[in-house]
């Protein structure tokens, strides 16, 4: 592993958001209307009714942490894009690069834009609401390192399967997280789910993060249980992603699809 | 001395017979023409080099060693630009040389962006994004790029096919000197057989996958008068 080299696929990022205001907009302003938005929303229905205080809270918890998730895929799955739709991945496949020097080249991005949605999201609920995400604690380190782990899993997935089907499966992109969003009980408690959705929930790592969130605002201890399980699980969601990855990569080799793609 | 032996290459694409048999070698300061027609396994043949794609059967060797076994370490010393290949368009010409210098791992990577913009005439639009270059300068770019880490092997494809004949007259005299001066293995395909006969010393003539003839380009054009006549000649033999 050549840590300049990896240094180089995020310097390339860098670059690149440093000149486009499209993509810096990216990163600011979907999770800036989504936390103004959907905590409007919220705190429109706690004066609507009394009996939901914790609820805000939970709330815009969720709102914050699922972004998270959804940053850390995106930070993966857009980073590969970008190289598909310069006509760039060739050179980048044809240099000494290694497939995993690249890959966590657009890890390392994933949590730059994870870092910078967070703080940007944690400062506006703060400011509008006086949501202090922060008040969880300690508590927050281990929510986040597993739901960004889960990101990457689902990021992972989706670069092998463009890697794969070629650029047509670049709508996994946007589209694969929100496919476990149901499950994982981000906005509501997973008992709220019928019994054989509660099964699925039951192996999707983001469901104990959002239940673990909900027992740590509600003034609880922190769950040790729930999160472990999250971690183990994230631990087999990427082993099994980083090994679909890796046979995605040979058989994209054999299959001569490499500098196909985004032609 | 032999620094790029490709041995019984072949490689099916869905039952389509892209390459069969290929089996040939390239000597140190040596530039190898590859002719064919459309279709006849050019660009297949390149990107096998490459290790992007992986031969069915056959195999490459470069520096004596494996392909497939030490990629990383034999395509530091290997570059490659197409016509066919962009660099990101959003960066400006020193940002995309700058990465590549990084990622080839070169030494003072900055000065070496500087030294390649100037051998290709890029200073004054270094700062520029690449997507105001015209088609010229962005081939330019993309051949500083394949300079630098000062590969040992060059593989172009098409690469003067966007220039102006002033400019690809000059950068094949480049090439030339770097065979020269620095012991540059080319490999170069064109569909413009006079690029072709100008820059190289031997030709590789595919055809449907196949090797129809590799000679020394002396022997041809002693044989056939020119290259076209040779290209010619070899395909209404076929029919």
């Amino acid at each position: 592993m050549n840590f300049k080299r990896v240094g180089a696929v995020v310097i390339r990022q860098a670059f690149l958001y440093r000149r486009s205001f499209a993509r810096i907009l990216e990163v600011f302003y979907w999770p800036a209307i989504d936390i103004l938005l959907w905590g409007f929303v919220t705190v429109y229905l706690l004066r609507s009714s009394k009996e939901l205080p914790p609820f805000v809270s939970f709330f815009l918890g969720a709102l914050i942490l699922w972004d998270i998730l959804f940053r850390a895929q995106q930070g993966i799955s857009l980073s590969f894009l970008e190289d598909i739709w310069a006509r760039n991945l060739v050179n980048v496949f044809i240099s000494p690069l290694t497939i995993s020097e690249y890959l966590l080249g657009l890890i390392l991005v994933s949590v730059l834009k994870v870092i910078i949605a967070f703080f940007m999201m944690s400062f506006i609920a703060g400011i509008l609401y006086s949501f202090n995400i922060f008040k969880m604690g300690l508590s927050l380190l281990p929510l986040t390192v597993n739901l960004v782990a889960m990101g990457w899993s689902i990021g992972i997935i989706t670069v092998s399967l463009i890697l794969r089907f070629g650029q047509e499966a670049e709508v996994l992109a946007w589209a694969l997280a929100f496919l476990f969003m149901p499950f994982s009980a981000v906005f509501y408690p997973v008992d709220t789910l019928p019994g054989f959705l509660r099964v699925i929930a039951m192996i999707i790592p983001s469901s104990y993060s959002f239940e673990a969130m909900r027992i740590v605002i509600n003034g609880s201890p922190f769950p040790f249980k729930l999160m472990l399980t999250a971690a183990v699980l994230n631990g087999i969601y990427i082993l099994i992603s980083l090994r679909i990855f890796y046979q995605s990569w040979r058989n994209a080799l054999e299959r001569g699809t490499i500098p196909k793609i985004g032609e | 001395m032999v620094i790029l032996k490709a041995e019984r290459i072949r490689k099916v694409f869905n039952g389509t017979v892209a390459l069969d048999n290929v089996s040939f070698e390239l000597k140190k300061g040596e530039v190898l023409g590859v002719i064919g027609p459309n279709g006849a396994g050019k660009t297949t043949l390149i990107h096998i080099l490459l290790g992007l794609i992986t031969p069915d059967e056959g195999y490459v060797e470069v520096f004596g060693k494996d392909l497939k076994k030490n990629r990383a370490e034999i395509l530091h010393h290997v570059n490659f630009a197409s016509n066919y290949v962009s660099l990101p368009l959003s960066l400006t010409p020193w940002e995309n040389l700058l990465v590549y210098a990084l990622v080839y791992n070169v030494n003072h990577p900055e000065k070496r962006c500087r030294e390649v913009l100037e051998l290709f005439e890029l200073t004054d639009v270094s700062n520029r994004p690449s997507r105001r270059l015209s088609s010229g300068q962005m081939m330019r770019l993309a051949l500083a790029k394949c300079m630098i880490n000062d590969p040992q092997i060059l593989l172009l494809d098409e690469p003067a096919a966007s220039l102006d004949p002033e400019i690809a007259l000059r950068i094949r005299k480049l090439l030339r000197r770097m065979c020269i001066e620095k012991g540059v293995s080319i490999i170069y395909t064109s569909h413009n057989l006079r690029d072709i006969e100008e820059i190289s010393d031997r030709i590789l003539f595919l055809e449907k996958g196949k090797i129809v003839a590799i000679e020394e380009k002396s022997v041809l054009i002693q044989r056939y008068g020119t290259l076209e006549g040779f290209f010619f000649r070899s395909l209404y033999d076929e029919f």
